[in-house]
């Protein structure tokens, strides 16, 4: 076993050393530019990046040239947001969404309110699930857009997809999804789902970074996008650009490996986090878990360990490499705003740790992880005022702290 | 974040982790922060009645690392001090000895905030 320990796959994933080995003759050989159409140098990459379109669509059940390549998620759900409303804005200006979306969703939403749009955020429960018919009644009229993510990057909770494009194409109105963290990892069929528009990103499978695509429907309804970056009027003009050949290649591949071991990765991938889960539960108290117990994607553990600060505890396991909801991991000095959303205290908050595991992570590392794990909240427990205060019975709610 | 080595020995080897008996008359306790926060810190004293001198000093800290390393650096800094030199620690000084970053600045103003309600913990419940 080799330290340190990757567990952050929700953050980023390493390249599989397949997909580098696909993406090796676009540099140097086959360097063409997809869009010269005179020479052979184009004609080939044009080829090979058509051929990857169409399989990035089949693996989400849609046709190639449903398929925007992006230099990431965070473009592809600007893209739609930004696009879909730019557009339709004459049939109305107001979107819904949720308040636990990733920032790519939520502050282009907040751009567009200060354009005149309005925006709906749902409720989100305590598990991080939204309520079917808080949406259903929150379409109005002008609503012209409902993007609501496929699996939440912190949290690991499910949105039912299926139940909301139903709701949204009875309504007439466009369902937007960023499945970045969903799509390779669970089933996603855009018809079966009705979605019609659909972010994703390469390096959250193994890909390459600076790589992603948006689905575009383009029957029953066809979707219509106004561009935000102009150029070269590329992919259907919705996104000049010359085209990522590498990339496309890259996340092509990186695709096709993990549509071919989808359903048994998720397995394995949801006993490793079962493993985890329990054997810090059996060896510590106080612990809370984040989002939803079961619907939830494999990949995912998010916990608060109870009266243990989060960037103390990282600093404690400096062999694994996970992340925290701390304010003191941020810039900004908030804690995690999903984590309030769900209304999770901002004390638990603090205590909050995102474990992430993938391809690469075996038992042998959850294991050593859980020891650590333990052991460090131990240690920092006995360091805790609070833990003393709770076991000495105070009920911390009604301590006068002292702000600062 | 890269941590400073002197923070990351008070991390790792706390100096004074524990607790007083919160009743003793010879003891002052200064619990300052808010878990919401982030970040709570515990810093008891314990002084001589006769020359007022802080003999000895406990913490406990719910915190960062930094916040860890500026307690434990506290009580090794009152001990052996007078009551009236205690209070003069200013939250400066303990930046400068952990080479705190000024995103961690808040962690020694709250060091130096639960000197003084110690302190004053104290003196609340020995006036003469």
């Amino acid at each position: 076993m080799k330290l340190p320990i990757y567990l952050d796959y929700n953050a980023t994933t390493p390249v599989d050393p397949k997909v580098v080995e696909a993406m090796m003759p676009f540099f140097t050989e086959s360097f063409g530019n997809a869009a010269s159409r005179n020479h052979s140098f184009g004609w080939k990459v044009e080829q090979v990046v058509e051929d990857a379109r169409d399989y990035i669509g089949s693996a989400i059940g849609a046709g190639g040239k449903e398929i925007v390549f992006t230099s990431g998620a965070t473009e592809s759900d600007n893209l739609a947001i930004l696009g879909a409303a730019e557009f339709y804005q004459k049939k109305g200006k107001h979107i819904i969404t949720s308040p636990i979306e990733h920032k790519a969703v939520i502050d282009p939403c907040h751009a567009l309110e200060q354009r005149g749009y309005e925006i709906t955020f749902l409720d989100v429960d305590k598990d991080g699930c939204i309520n079917l018919k808080q949406l259903e009644e929150s379409i109005r009229e002008d609503t012209i857009l409902v993007s609501l993510m496929a699996g939440n990057n912190e949290i690991g909770t499910l949105n039912p997809l299926e139940e909301i494009g139903e709701i949204t194409r009875a309504k007439g109105v466009l369902f937007h999804t960023d499945a970045t963290q969903g799509v390779g990892k669970i089933p996603i069929d855009v018809d079966e789902m009705k979605i019609d528009l659909l972010s994703m990103s390469a390096h959250k499978i193994y890909g390459p970074k600076g790589m992603g695509a948006l689905y575009v429907r383009r029957k029953k309804p066809r979707v219509r996008l106004s561009p935000i970056m102009f150029g070269g009027g590329h992919e259907r003009g919705m996104r000049s650009g010359t085209l990522n050949v590498t990339g496309i290649v890259g996340f092509a591949k990186a695709l096709e490996l993990s549509m071919a071991e989808m359903a048994s990765e998720a397995e394995r991938l949801t006993g490793l986090r079962q493993r985890l889960y329990e054997r810090l539960t059996s060896e510590l108290d106080y612990i809370f878990l984040n989002g939803h117990p079961t619907e939830r994607l494999p990949n995912n553990l998010n916990l608060s360990f109870g009266y243990v600060e989060g960037e103390s505890l990282m600093m404690g396991v400096s062999d694994l490499a996970v992340s925290s909801g701390s304010a003191c991991t941020s810039s900004s000095l908030e804690p995690s705003y999903v984590l309030r959303a769900l209304g999770v205290g901002d004390d638990l908050a603090h205590s909050s740790i995102r474990f992430g595991m993938g391809r690469f992570t075996t038992v042998e590392e959850i294991d050593y992880t859980a020891e650590k794990m333990v052991v460090a909240v131990k240690r920092l427990r006995e360091m805790s005022p609070l833990y003393e205060m709770v076991k000495d019975g105070v009920d911390l709610s009604t301590v006068q702290w002292s702000s600062h | 974040m890269a941590y400073s080595e002197k923070v990351i020995d008070h991390y790792s080897e706390p100096r004074n982790v524990g607790s007083f008996d919160k009743s003793a008359a010879n003891v002052g306790t200064g619990l300052v922060g808010a878990p919401e926060c982030g970040d709570v810190m515990k810093l008891q004293i314990q002084v001589d009645p006769e020359t007022k001198e802080i003999v000895d000093a406990k913490f406990k800290t719910f915190g960062c690392g930094s916040a860890i390393a500026s307690s434990s650096l506290a009580t090794e800094w009152v001990k052996g001090k007078s009551i009236d030199e205690a209070m003069s620690i200013q939250n400066t000084e303990i930046v400068e000895e952990l080479s705190l970053p000024p995103v961690k600045i808040h962690c020694s103003v709250l060091a130096e905030d639960a000197i003084k309600a110690a302190i004053a913990d104290y003196k609340s419940r020995n006036e003469d």
